[in-house]
């Protein structure tokens, strides 16, 4: 399949998971209290961006920025020997 | 089309679901010891989970044409007990001589702590004294990253374990190249909420290829589809893809990966 053929098939897939993002954080910003300061909803801005962004491998970015960070020295800071 | 589900923890199914599985095309599937929902208090909680991995499990997919196998561990959320999973590493050796037992697993991390690496470690060194292969639980959500790559640092260390006797299960977009360069098989895990989709999953299909690439369902307690992998079929069809590269990836990569323990003995039911 080409590009337009696939934009196709999930042009009402995409425009779906568009309005549900959006729908959630209408809700969120209609509830009561502020969950602008919450570390996630900056998280959620900033997947936002990747998503619109015109760079490849969007998921895997996205990914990424939700992961926690890996720490090569995870092994001295359990104070684990290795076991080779 | 046949398909093997090389992870589904059966012991949560109904029997219906053996026969939609049969029904769907299911002639064989592993299961991995998993946690039961709740941390169990004794080793004899093991014994008899192991027991009905090791016999009841197997019955039951039986009556239905399904050749049902088993991994056998404690997982890593009960792992945090260490003096527990100690007690029940001394006991798998009993169970690892059973016809349907292909390996350790499925070990892992859940939390990413000491404890979990600890007990995880000295699961490898099990399956290395008893030449087993293994199958690795990868954790979900925002451990999954560094866990996996925890896993892969732990796993290098130890050579006498080759890498085409290990699964690393549970890898996404951010994970599976990692697993796949370092020589692992890699699992995709189709799930409706916390992990991977049907349509991700072919996308990462046609990313990364199909070499040394299983998929499976997980359909455990949780929210889970046990039909999951038929979904990957109908996706992958949807997309054009050819049938030989679907059965690679459904049949062909999990017996394979699976034979290494010769306990597998699958027939290909087009060769009956």
């Amino acid at each position: 399949m080409n590009a337009i053929e696939i934009l196709d098939q999930e042009f009402l897939t995409i425009r779906s998971r568009l309005l549900d993002i959006a729908a959630s954080l209408d809700r969120i910003q209609r509830a009561e209290g502020d969950a602008e300061s919450d570390s996630r909803m900056a998280h959620v801005s900033e997947a936002i961006e990747i998503v619109g962004s015109r760079l490849p491998h969007r998921a895997e970015r996205v990914q990424l920025l939700f992961s926690r960070e890996y720490d090569e020295a995870w092994k001295s800071r359990y104070e684990l020997e290795s076991r080779a | 089309m046949y398909y093997i589900d090389p992870h589904i923890h059966m012991v949560s199914r109904t029997t219906d679901d053996y026969a939609t599985l049969s029904r769907m095309g299911c002639v064989a599937m592993s299961e991995p010891a998993f946690w039961a929902g709740y941390d169990r208090g004794s080793v004899d909680g093991f014994r008899d989970y192991f027991v009905q991995l090791t016999e009841v499990e197997p019955a039951r997919a039986a009556e239905y044409g399904i050749r049902h196998f088993c991994w056998l561990c404690i997982n890593a959320k009960e792992a945090e007990n260490v003096q527990l999973s100690r007690d029940v590493l001394k006991l798998i050796p009993e169970f690892l001589d059973c016809p349907n037992v292909l390996g350790i697993g499925e070990i892992g991390l859940n939390k990413n702590t000491r404890n979990e690496a600890i007990v995880f470690q000295e699961h490898v060194e099990l399956a290395i004294e008893h030449h087993q292969p293994v199958l690795i639980h990868t954790p979900h959500l925002e451990d999954k990253h560094q866990g996996t790559l925890m896993i892969l640092d732990m796993l290098a260390d130890h050579a006498q374990l080759p890498s085409e006797r290990v699964l690393v299960d549970h890898v996404e977009e951010h994970t599976v190249k990692r697993v796949l360069d370092a020589g692992y098989w890699a699992g995709m895990t189709l799930y409706p909420v916390t992990k991977c989709t049907p349509s991700r999953a072919v996308d990462i299909i046609e990313m990364v290829g199909a070499e040394r690439l299983c998929v499976n369902s997980a359909g455990d307690w949780g929210p889970s589809k046990p039909t999951a992998v038929p979904d990957l079929i109908m996706e992958m069809r949807r997309r054009g893809h050819k049938e030989k590269l679907i059965r690679k990836i459904v049949f062909d990569n999990p017996r394979a990966f699976f034979q290494q323990n010769k306990k597998f003995d699958l027939m290909d039911p087009a060769e009956r």
